[in-house]
């Protein structure tokens, strides 16, 4: 069989088998969807933990609140350069799109322990960092899982850069879940105990969720 | 045309690589000069596939066949060589099948499918790249040493027929059956189709994916 024939029997074949297809809805919405979870989790931990503590914390020492803005919109942006890179035919540029609020987050995060310490708040020791580590892996699993499984549905051609935003996007935003309850001032130990889980966070999705995204 | 009426944000950098003959107003792309033939080809082809979604098969049989000459250019200029290019136009039409709800009838259908037929051009490249590492080429070895002085060949092809065997049996129903009447029972598509009960289409299809998964698994690649 020539390979015009192959092609044309091939086409033939795929458009006897051809139904109707529901179509994908824009990258932002499916980004949108993700990022409702994200907010009823933390609807769920404000309402048992309150606001105050965060504010408090965010006025004695302002880049601690410039840190969390980070990393919400480092959530944010990274969700939704993920979707997009998910769609063929899509800019790999988005995949730089949450750059900038990733670096304000990690400087601003590093910036906390080179000021004096709010007064009257605590500071965390190496057991207490742990509890950290131990945060951002539980609810950066569940959320990369989700996010992985709603990929699936798209064609990421780029699986293991998609699966870095992931993690990106999914440990940002268990860094902002624990925003909520960490009644602590910042310390390099905390610090140093955040960013092992974004790396942890990132590197298994870059391991794992590439595959998985790989296959679909 | 639905093409025609408007356009989404790109990328960060948005718009660089927009047909000149759009610009953006609002959010609503408003056409400000005669479209070139390719754009118009371009939308027409945005327009068959946006059909083909909604289930039109003549309109997806269309597109599909103009699509030929644009996956053999791009997997070109990938690098792949002449005689494998169908091998990447058969691979990217059926990920066009499998990821058809994904293409946005509001954007360049072109660029969709691009980025599709680059990616498995790359997949090709790369696949004959790990094959080539794990072969060894020698010549004159292969000229002084015919197989038939070989006393492991025939055990080797017998260890291969039963690899094949074995693949063949961890194979989704469909696509086995489809092996076992089409290859091994050798028999024509409409004697295939009558003993099986399944239409001639759905026969070459899993015939197509069950070779793909046969040579992934032989080689090592799945």
């Amino acid at each position: 069989m020539s390979d015009s024939a192959r092609h044309e029997a091939l086409i033939d074949a795929l458009g006897a088998e051809l139904t109707p297809v529901r179509r994908l809805p824009p990258p932002w919405r499916r980004a949108l969807g993700w990022l409702l979870v994200v907010a009823a989790a933390a609807v769920v931990m404000f309402m048992r933990y309150g606001a105050s503590t965060m504010l408090h914390r965010w006025g004695a020492a302002p880049d601690l609140g410039v840190a969390a803005g980070g990393a919400v919109v480092t959530a944010i942006t990274a969700a939704l350069a993920s979707f997009m890179l998910a769609v063929p035919g899509r800019s790999a540029a988005w995949a730089w799109l949450p750059l900038p609020s990733a670096l304000l987050w990690i400087g601003s995060s590093g910036l906390g322990c080179l000021r004096a310490h709010i007064p009257g708040m605590p500071l965390m020791g190496w057991h207490g960092a742990n509890d950290c580590l131990v945060f951002i892996l539980s609810f950066s699993i569940p959320l990369s899982g989700l996010m992985i499984w709603l990929l699936r549905r798209a064609c990421p051609l780029r699986p293991v850069l998609t699966a870095v935003l992931v993690g990106m996007a999914s440990a940002a935003a268990s860094a902002c879940l624990l925003e909520i309850c960490h009644n602590f001032d910042a310390t390099a130990s905390d610090l140093l105990m955040h960013a092992l889980a974004v790396a942890i966070v990132i590197g298994a999705n870059a391991l794992m969720g590439g595959r998985l995204l790989l296959k679909s | 045309m639905p093409a025609t009426s408007s356009l989404t944000f790109d990328g960060p950098w948005v718009l660089l690589s927009r047909p000149s003959s759009w610009r953006l107003d609002s959010d609503k792309a408003v056409p400000t000069e005669i479209p070139s033939a390719s754009e118009q080809a371009d939308r027409q082809r945005a327009a068959w596939m946006a059909a083909a979604q909604a289930g039109d098969q003549r309109a997806y049989t269309r597109v599909l066949n103009d699509s030929v000459a644009l996956i053999r250019a791009v997997a070109r200029r990938q690098g792949v060589a002449v005689d494998a290019l169908d091998d990447v136009v058969q691979e990217t039409l059926f990920t066009v099948h499998r990821v058809r709800h994904t293409y946005d009838p509001l954007r360049s259908y072109d660029a969709w499918l691009s980025a599709i037929a680059a990616r498995r051009a790359i997949d090709l490249l790369r696949s004959h790249g790990r094959r080539e590492q794990r072969e060894v080429h020698d010549e004159f070895a292969l000229d002084t040493h015919a197989d038939r002085e070989d006393a492991s060949a025939g055990t080797e092809r017998a260890q291969d027929a039963l690899l094949l065997r074995k693949a063949i049996e961890t194979l989704p129903p469909g696509q086995r059956e489809a092996v076992e009447q089409l290859g091994l029972k050798e028999r024509s598509l409409a004697e295939a189709a009558q003993s099986t009960g399944r239409n001639t289409g759905a026969l070459k299809v899993n015939l197509h994916r069950a070779l793909k998964t046969l040579r992934d698994r032989l080689h090592g690649e799945s």
